[in-house]
């Protein structure tokens, strides 16, 4: 009886000692830096950082200081800002992303090409004849990133996909799974931004949307820090130098530049006499 | 050498330990969506595969010697478990880039069953020393196979867009292993 419990524990004595003696011998120093990072990051090792986990997350930070340290989800701006701190980034480097939608093609605004019945996805639905819109550069509205999101911060409301500013992590999944790239990641100071992508000429524009960039450089005339520019008929603002003053939100004729400061909400009826406009037309 | 030769091709393919044994599901399903990755968890089942017979098989004689062959199965986890440690401090110490590209698999495999498996089987089967580590390695070399071969469906099954909506994602996985295994079915019978 006192045989087989003997071996069995005689075998674990064994099996810990040499462990503990290997643990020192073949001890490998580790950087501080990633000790410390690793502390503070959640330990989830949800990979949605896109490193292999936690470790190599911190690995990867400590190795190489350029590595954004905003790029834990789970964590969001708490975790970004220790390791900021940590690494002694400036807190320039730990500023809050957020998922921004370049289109407001709202059903108002825009029209459907016909009756799509096929498979509810926006994926499926942009390889039969490039989608349901008549916009090929703006939002299918089918809502491929609201099923990714796990932070329940984007959702389709009127035809167009819209990001809730205060849940978005910034963690890129919406990016990712839109087929029409309408999605992008840009930092959430850059208040007032352009919500379309469309590179088409000004009058192609107006045939299909009344919300999108007509390419007329209003806005690059009311700027007073040169900060948008009309490039292949799209407005482009400079983060940099954008101070988000909103004057060419403003004088847009078309409601394609956005101050998120002041969300939309006088826009609406505008919209739909717009809307009445293009279907009057 | 010719009984080797046997022992390690019927490992490989009339007993492939995932396709036909059904051992080691865990991470045949887990780390199969990258080539690359289930290239470096089968090497490392291989690996770890190899090392645990050559461990486990004197241990057997021990707990023979004292007839209690009973205590098989938990003794075996303890030495497996204690080696892949060992072993993983080891290649951290000297050689880096190996445990780097293993990674967090090499943990894993201590939980995985396909390596109890060809441990105890080794026993029953009544394999010399020799031989048992050629049964090792040709297991470990099944499961590389299986992780590879099933690795590249998935890929191509991530881009396929024929697939119906109901059977998105694991199901149609699940679907392929099946019919992978059945594939497999056809070596049964190849060597006596």
């Amino acid at each position: 009886m006192l045989t087989p419990i003997l071996i069995v524990v005689a075998i674990g004595l064994v099996a810990a000692g040499m462990l503990t003696i290997a643990s020192k011998v073949f001890f490998v120093p580790v950087d501080e830096t990633f000790a410390t990072l690793r502390a503070e990051l959640p330990g989830a090792n949800c990979g949605a950082c896109g490193y292999a986990g936690c470790d190599d997350y911190a690995n990867a930070m400590a190795d190489d200081h350029t590595v954004s340290c905003t790029k834990c989800p789970v964590g969001g701006p708490d975790v970004a800002a220790k390791l900021a701190e940590i690494l002694g980034v400036e807190a320039g480097g730990a500023e809050r992303d957020v998922a921004v939608v370049q289109c407001y093609g709202t059903n108002h605004a825009t029209k459907k090409i016909m009756e799509y019945a096929g498979i509810q996805t926006c994926s499926a639905a942009k390889q039969f004849f490039g989608g349901v819109s008549a916009c090929p550069y703006g939002c299918i509205g089918l809502g491929d990133c609201e099923r990714v999101c796990e932070f329940d911060a984007i959702k389709v409301i009127d035809g167009v996909a819209q990001v809730d500013r205060d849940a978005c992590v910034a963690c890129g999944m919406c990016a990712k799974a839109c087929p029409n790239s309408v999605i992008r990641i840009s930092t959430e100071k850059n208040k007032v931004i352009v919500q379309c992508r469309s590179i088409a000429a000004g009058a192609e524009v107006r045939k299909v949307c009344s919300n999108g960039c007509i390419g007329c450089k209003m806005c690059e005339k009311a700027c007073k820090f040169d900060a948008v520019h009309v490039e292949d008929n799209l407005a482009f603002i400079d983060p940099e130098k954008c101070k988000n003053c909103g004057a060419c939100a403003k004088v847009c004729p078309t409601y394609a530049i956005v101050n998120m400061r002041k969300p939309p909400v006088k826009k609406a009826p505008v919209k739909k006499d717009a809307a009445k406009e293009t279907t009057a037309a | 050498m010719a009984e080797k030769i046997t022992i390690v091709m019927s490992m490989v393919l009339v007993n492939n330990y995932v396709l036909a044994q059904f051992l080691g599901i865990c991470p045949f399903l887990g780390v199969s969506k990258k080539l690359d990755s289930a290239t470096g968890m089968g090497i490392a089942v291989i690996f770890v595969m190899v090392l645990a017979t050559a461990a486990t098989w004197p241990i057997m004689q021990v707990l023979k010697q004292f007839e209690i062959g009973y205590l098989q199965t938990v003794v075996f986890i303890l030495i497996i478990a204690a080696l892949v440690q060992l072993v993983e401090m080891m290649l951290k110490k000297f050689i880096p880039s190996l445990h780097k590209a293993l990674g967090v698999y090499l943990p894993l495999i201590t939980t995985n069953c396909a390596v109890l498996g060809v441990c105890i089987s080794n026993i029953d089967a009544g394999y010399n020393y020799i031989n048992s580590l050629f049964n090792a390695a040709g297991a470990g070399l099944g499961f590389l196979l299986a992780m590879v071969l099933f690795a590249g469906v998935r890929q191509k099954l991530e881009t396929a867009t024929g697939v119906p909506e109901a059977f998105k994602g694991v199901p149609i996985t699940l679907i392929t292993a099946a019919m992978l295994s059945m594939g497999f079915m056809g070596f049964s019978g190849l060597f006596q």
